[in-house]
């Protein structure tokens, strides 16, 4: 209960902050234009397509599409969101105010992840509008479009988890931006190395994000990659609330 | 129960520094504890380990007989604390802040309201609910923090500093707050400002390079605060050996040609006997002053010596 007390008052924060309002804005101005892009290509190759027996439909060649898109979109925004979460706090010292409540650490690390998750939620639905939109003159894959919805969530609960790590490591919110960026980018881009060859590995294919992400945009739920992410969450979590943990131990 | 804070062998290390060294002490129901020391003596990271703030490398604290590590959500709920840069959230007004306060310590959403109200109240916020904390003055933001301490009530409220930056005015509303705080909760207050140990506090304990130099009542301290000295002028010059002759002298000491310091004992007036005296005599007594110790002296004798050491 005590962590949707500091959800809300995060969320509120948030957006009586000009960052919450211009992400909303910019995030879906240059979705939307992607999505028009995405429409006129579909538009223009749909008379080739009506030939093709079993070939792909709007929701393969526009709606995922665009939420690959606008993955990449988060990778670069969702960085920004969380860079202040906690280190803001620590710097302003304000996290006294919480560490003398009686709120356990688990249950502020939860409460700062949920204000940003609910964001990022708050996002996604915008985005999912545009493809809903189509309904009204044609039909959508729901299967697919579900899954894509999966996916996007899935991801924005990651990005958002690795992020508030950084933000509970870095002193500054600026430094946890650019590492959060960092690595996420590195993850993302992880199995680049060798994926030409046959020698690639293993390893760096299941570390990257982007592939369980393209699994789940493509309709393929797997529950390895459901795992991957639910993992990669949990971990960083985790992570977070040792971290904040140590504040207490050592300084 | 009514020993609220219980502090044993406390011990902080930051590396190699010690912090706090084996500090123990107890305060119990009704009693406003001032705690003093030089900067950097270790009274803030005392104050923190007592919030939970801070983990003790060695030691045991109980709040209401809730041990801090062991049972942190009962110990704290028992607790307010203003730290020392009061902890506020600039984006929010006076109202928002306090209410989210209250629910932070798990006030219910019949009680939120009335102890916004009455924090307010208490601390002199009530026209200002409704503005920006960021827009507050220094004195207001320091309000704020101390409304934040009190408004759930707690039976512990630990005041780090909490009249920095207020006018004189709202430091004697402040003082007046905390005697009466004082009756009913258990309140330990930091502070550089001696005057006010002595005007809200009921008992005083020192710290100094971490250790606790200094644990007396405000009683025993006045005590140890009259005076045991006499600073006589005469026109002529005295005779010592007479002085000295007098009972429940100790010594005379010689300042310059006629102004003299008689050290007695605690506790008797001479005062009187070396007027008679002079008078007898005829030295023209010009000056009879008995010396009083104020705290600041008691302070500085505790903390220096230790400091020249260094």
């Amino acid at each position: 209960m005590n962590s949707f007390i500091i959800a809300g008052r995060e969320l509120r924060s948030l957006f009586l902050s000009p960052l919450a309002w211009t992400m909303l804005g910019v995030t879906q101005l240059i979705l939307a234009y992607m999505f028009l892009t995405q429409i006129d290509y579909y538009l223009s190759i749909q008379p080739k397509l009506i030939g093709i027996p079993g070939a792909p439909g709007v929701t393969d060649l526009v709606v995922a599409p665009l939420f690959g898109n606008a993955a990449v979109i988060l990778l670069l925004i969702t960085p920004l969101l969380t860079m202040r979460v906690i280190s803001d706090e620590r710097r302003n010292k304000t996290i006294s105010l919480l560490f003398s409540a009686p709120i356990s650490i688990t249950e502020i690390v939860l409460g700062k992840f949920m204000a940003i998750f609910a964001f990022l939620l708050i996002i996604l639905f915008s985005i999912a509008l545009m493809p809903l939109s189509l309904l009204t003159v044609g039909e959508l894959d729901y299967g697919k479009f579900l899954a894509c919805l999966l996916a996007m969530a899935l991801l924005m609960a990651s990005f958002n988890a690795l992020g508030l790590y950084m933000s509970a490591i870095a002193s500054q919110p600026t430094v946890a931006a650019v590492a959060s960026f960092g690595a996420l980018l590195l993850l993302w881009i992880i199995d680049w190395a060798g994926s030409n060859s046959e020698t690639s590995s293993h390893l760096f294919e299941y570390i990257s994000i982007m592939r369980h992400f393209d699994n789940l945009l493509r309709g393929l739920i797997n529950s390895t990659d459901v795992f991957y992410f639910v993992l990669f969450i949990a971990g960083f979590l985790v992570l977070s609330i040792r971290r904040l943990d140590n504040d207490r131990l050592q300084k | 129960m009514s020993t609220l804070i219980e502090v044993r062998n406390l011990t902080r290390q930051f590396g190699d520094y010690c912090a706090v060294d084996d500090v123990s002490f107890s305060l119990d129901k009704g009693e406003v504890l001032g705690f003093l020391g030089p900067n950097g003596a270790g009274k803030s990271t005392t104050m923190k380990m007592i919030c939970g703030n801070l983990t003790p490398t060695v030691g045991e604290i109980k709040i209401n007989g809730y041990d801090i590590i062991e049972q942190p959500k009962l110990a704290k709920a028992e607790l307010g604390f203003l730290p020392e840069i009061p902890p506020l959230y600039p984006d929010l007004t006076v109202d928002e802040f306090l209410t989210y306060c209250a629910k932070l310590h798990g006030l219910k959403k019949a009680a939120i309201k009335k102890a916004v109200d009455n924090g307010k109240e208490k601390c002199g916020l009530s026209e200002v609910g409704k503005r920006l904390i960021s827009n507050l003055s220094k004195g207001y933001q320091q309000r704020v923090g101390i409304a934040q301490a009190i408004l759930h009530n707690p039976a512990v409220i630990i005041l780090d500093e909490p009249t920095v930056g207020l006018d004189p005015i709202q430091i004697l509303e402040i003082r007046k707050l905390i005697r009466e705080l004082g009756k009913q909760h258990s309140v330990i207050l930091s502070t550089h400002i001696l005057p006010e140990v002595q005007q809200s506090c009921s008992r005083v304990q020192i710290i100094h390079h971490g250790k606790l130099v200094l644990n007396e009542s405000i009683d025993g301290l006045s005590r140890r605060m009259t005076s045991s000295s006499l600073l006589v002028d005469f026109r002529q010059p005295a005779d010592l050996n007479q002085l000295e002759a007098l009972s429940g002298v100790d010594s005379v000491d010689v300042l310059d040609q006629h102004q003299l310091r008689i050290h007695h004992k605690q506790g008797t007036c001479i005062a009187e006997a070396v007027a008679e005296l002079a008078v007898n005599k005829r030295w023209g007594l010009l000056e009879l002053r008995p010396e009083k110790h104020d705290m600041e002296q008691i302070f500085l004798s505790i903390t220096q010596p230790s400091n020249s050491h260094e």
